[in-house]
């Protein structure tokens, strides 16, 4: 797994609540298409016109946010199912951090595993940072819509300079920052798996006469 | 210090080691597989690692098989190669698979329980969302990515947070015409899409209590719906009796030593919650949704909401989109939506007793000739008893189509899907955009009330027919 250490790249705010992970990636494309293959279909429902045009009111779309590497999202990103898919999908469009208020709870743990880091923050705080990168597109602005993500000071900055200071799990943060493969990880501990297991044969040996 | 919850009990019996920050490693008792997750077994054979407990891990066909009545592995040529080598693959590690047209196969969330492979005070995994179903089993359940499948497959373990607590009450006696699924339909509309999100929600209260498992499995289900990964059940009597029997439920002597242990994961009396919500079942009526969020759900007497009258503007804009898309308008009651299609079947609202509740409504009636109607029973089992029962032929003279088991319209991967512009009721749990097919139009309902409106050829309330 790739490391994420720092990321200061564009950013594009997807404001809008309750994307689901049907949205994310619809789930005929995580049939049909290659797992590397599957950032053009990301977001497809919102992203394409009729005709496959690009529709210019999607963000990711408009210019000033071409090539973002941060989404900014409305509460609940990513509800629904438990398809990874979604994580291959926007890291297919070279997303590396997703910003939301809240989001679905397979798809956080689901980023982990995939070196993409999920931030979750107050809302005040993410609709604060989405309307800094609004006003950075606007005309006459001397800023750019850009971010900077520092895992390691857990710290997002904004536009202005604001620095605005997030939670993550120190188990996950070691993972990101060292690119650690978690199955890797747990078979080194496979002498407690076996112990556990034994234990348990002993004490609900019900649930192991499965043949 | 305050009591254990039932939620409590189960993970700390499953603890392998404390990581800190609240994560633990956790022995997972039950592993279950499905035809959309063979990427899991690929990705073992490709890394040379071992699966490490065939014994614990259980597979069927489900979301990417047809439903036509006849249908073979290759009915559906692209995806056949799959199923061979799900086939293969377990054949050669000896996992357990339930094939096509065996006993056992189905949708893996209905035939968890029905082979009694999910039992109470398991933690049980698969890859896929909707796995909160087994909670209703009085189990930890949840719904997992790819990766962590491998590292089920790998090492019988997870590494996972401990969620908070929430507790859901849900009190009184339910009216006539209201179900499980109205009653999860109506929480989700109180607390929103994200208002379990980070917490395990256990389902308690006197109608809990007085409902039997299958509705419960229905309650579990939505759970996800709900921003819950996992719901739950005490396990009680009603359980023990649904168990007793299964091919895979201990027996004998076990039987017994497992009830005992059973009885006693129920939460303690003075156990603590971080949350808790009562609602007044007495006061629930028939659920039917207007939106492309399950929030978006209101009784089947109302009019559709005005966006205007809600007061957060992001909340308006998100209403309006949906409005949109489903090509409905505020102010309209929501019976006045003419439907094409009505789908009874899924993880959700397959089972025995949802079919008989939509026959029941069926029964002497016909399908309006505008409306295509499909059922489609949750496991080869039920699909056979249904058959004993005259069930399939109830709908049938009442021109619904009666096909094979499988995920089939739920999730539209199947070459079962609605049309772009058409409108559905439909079983199942999710109203998402495209989620029955590129532009298709999805109301959530119970079985019944899609019964009913397949037969008014509009969204119907079923009490008034």
């Amino acid at each position: 797994m790739k490391p994420f250490t720092v990321l200061d790249a564009t950013a594009a705010p997807l404001m809008r609540q309750n994307i689901d992970t049907d949205i994310v990636i619809p789930i005929h494309r995580l049939r049909d298409v290659a797992q590397v293959d599957l950032g053009p279909y990301a977001f497809e429902p919102l992203r394409y016109l009729p005709d496959r045009s690009d529709n210019p009111a999607f963000p990711l779309n408009q210019p000033a946010y071409k090539g973002a590497e941060i989404i900014v999202a409305d509460n609940n990103f990513a509800c629904g199912s438990s398809r990874e898919g979604a994580v291959w999908a926007i890291m297919g469009m070279g997303v590396r951090c997703v910003i939301a208020p809240s989001f679905g709870p397979i798809f956080f743990n689901n980023c982990f595993q995939n070196g993409v880091l999920p931030i979750q923050l107050p809302r005040e705080q993410v609709l604060a940072i989405a309307g800094e990168l609004e006003a950075a597109t606007r005309p006459g602005s001397n800023s750019e819509p850009r971010l900077t993500v520092d895992l390691e000071e857990r710290t997002v900055s904004l536009p202005s300079g604001r620095k605005i200071s997030f939670q993550v799990d120190g188990i996950r943060r070691e993972a990101l920052l060292k690119g650690l493969d978690e199955v890797a990880l747990t078979l080194t501990r496979e002498p407690e798996i076996a112990a556990h297991q034994a234990k348990a044969r002993a004490t609900t040996p019900w649930l192991y006469q499965t043949t | 210090m305050p009591g254990q919850t039932l939620f409590d009990k189960i993970w700390e019996r499953h603890v392998i080691a404390d990581l800190g920050d609240d994560y633990a490693l956790l022995h997972i008792s039950r592993h279950l597989m499905h035809d959309g997750g063979g990427r899991g077994l690929r990705a073992i054979k490709d890394a040379g690692l071992k699966v490490r407990n065939p014994d614990l891990t259980f597979a069927t066909f489900d979301h990417i098989i047809s439903t036509e009545p006849g249908r073979t592995h290759d009915t559906l040529r692209p995806y056949a190669q799959r199923l061979y080598h799900m086939r293969d693959e377990a054949r050669r590690w000896g996992i357990k698979l339930f094939d096509l047209g065996q006993p056992g196969q189905g949708i893996i969330h209905v035939v968890g329980p029905e082979q009694g492979i999910t039992l109470p005070g398991t933690l049980l995994v698969c890859g896929d969302s909707h796995t909160c179903t087994h909670g209703g089993m009085g189990a930890i359940a949840f719904g997992i990515g790819a990766t962590e499948v491998i590292h089920v497959l790998a090492t019988q373990s997870l590494v996972q947070r401990k969620p908070k607590r929430m507790r859901v009450n849900f009190e009184g006696r339910r009216p006539a015409g209201v179900t499980p699924k109205d009653m999860i339909l109506h929480l989700i509309g109180v607390v929103g899409a994200a208002g379990g999100t980070g917490y395990a929600v256990e389902y308690a209260g006197s109608a809990m209590r007085d409902m039997e498992v299958e509705g419960r499995l229905t309650v579990c289900n939505l759970s996800i719906e709900l921003g819950a990964k996992i719901g739950m059940v005490a396990p009680d009597e009603r359980t023990f009796r649904f168990l007793e029997g299964r091919p895979f439920t201990p027996t004998g002597a076990m039987w017994d030593q497992a009830v005992a242990d059973w009885r006693a994961l129920a939460s303690d009396r003075d156990a603590a919650f971080d949350r808790a919500v009562t609602i007044d079942v007495g006061k629930i009526a028939p659920q039917i949704t207007w939106g492309t969020s399950p929030e978006h759900v209101i009784a089947v007497t109302e009019r559709i909401p005005d966006p205007a009258a809600s007061g957060d503007p992001d909340k308006q804009k998100a209403m309006q989109m949906a409005l949109d898309y489903m090509g409905l308008k505020a102010g309209m009651p929501i019976q006045e939506a003419r439907i094409d299609w009505v789908f009874i079947g899924s993880c959700t609202n397959s089972r025995l007793s949802d079919l008989r509740a939509a026959a029941e409504i069926a029964k002497g009636r016909k399908v309006a000739g505008h409306v295509r109607a499909w059922v489609v029973p949750g496991s080869e089992n039920i699909k056979r008893q249904a058959e004993a029962e005259g069930i399939d032929r109830v709908f049938r003279e009442a021109g619904f189509e009666w096909r094979e088991p499988g995920c089939s319209m739920c999730l539209a991967v199947n070459g079962d899907t609605i049309g772009p512009g058409q409108r559905s009721v439909s079983t199942s749990n999710r109203n998402f955009v495209g989620r029955q097919g590129p532009g298709g139009r999805t109301h959530l309902a119970s079985p019944a009330m899609a019964a009913a409106a397949a037969i008014a050829g509009h969204i119907a309330d079923v009490r008034a027919l």
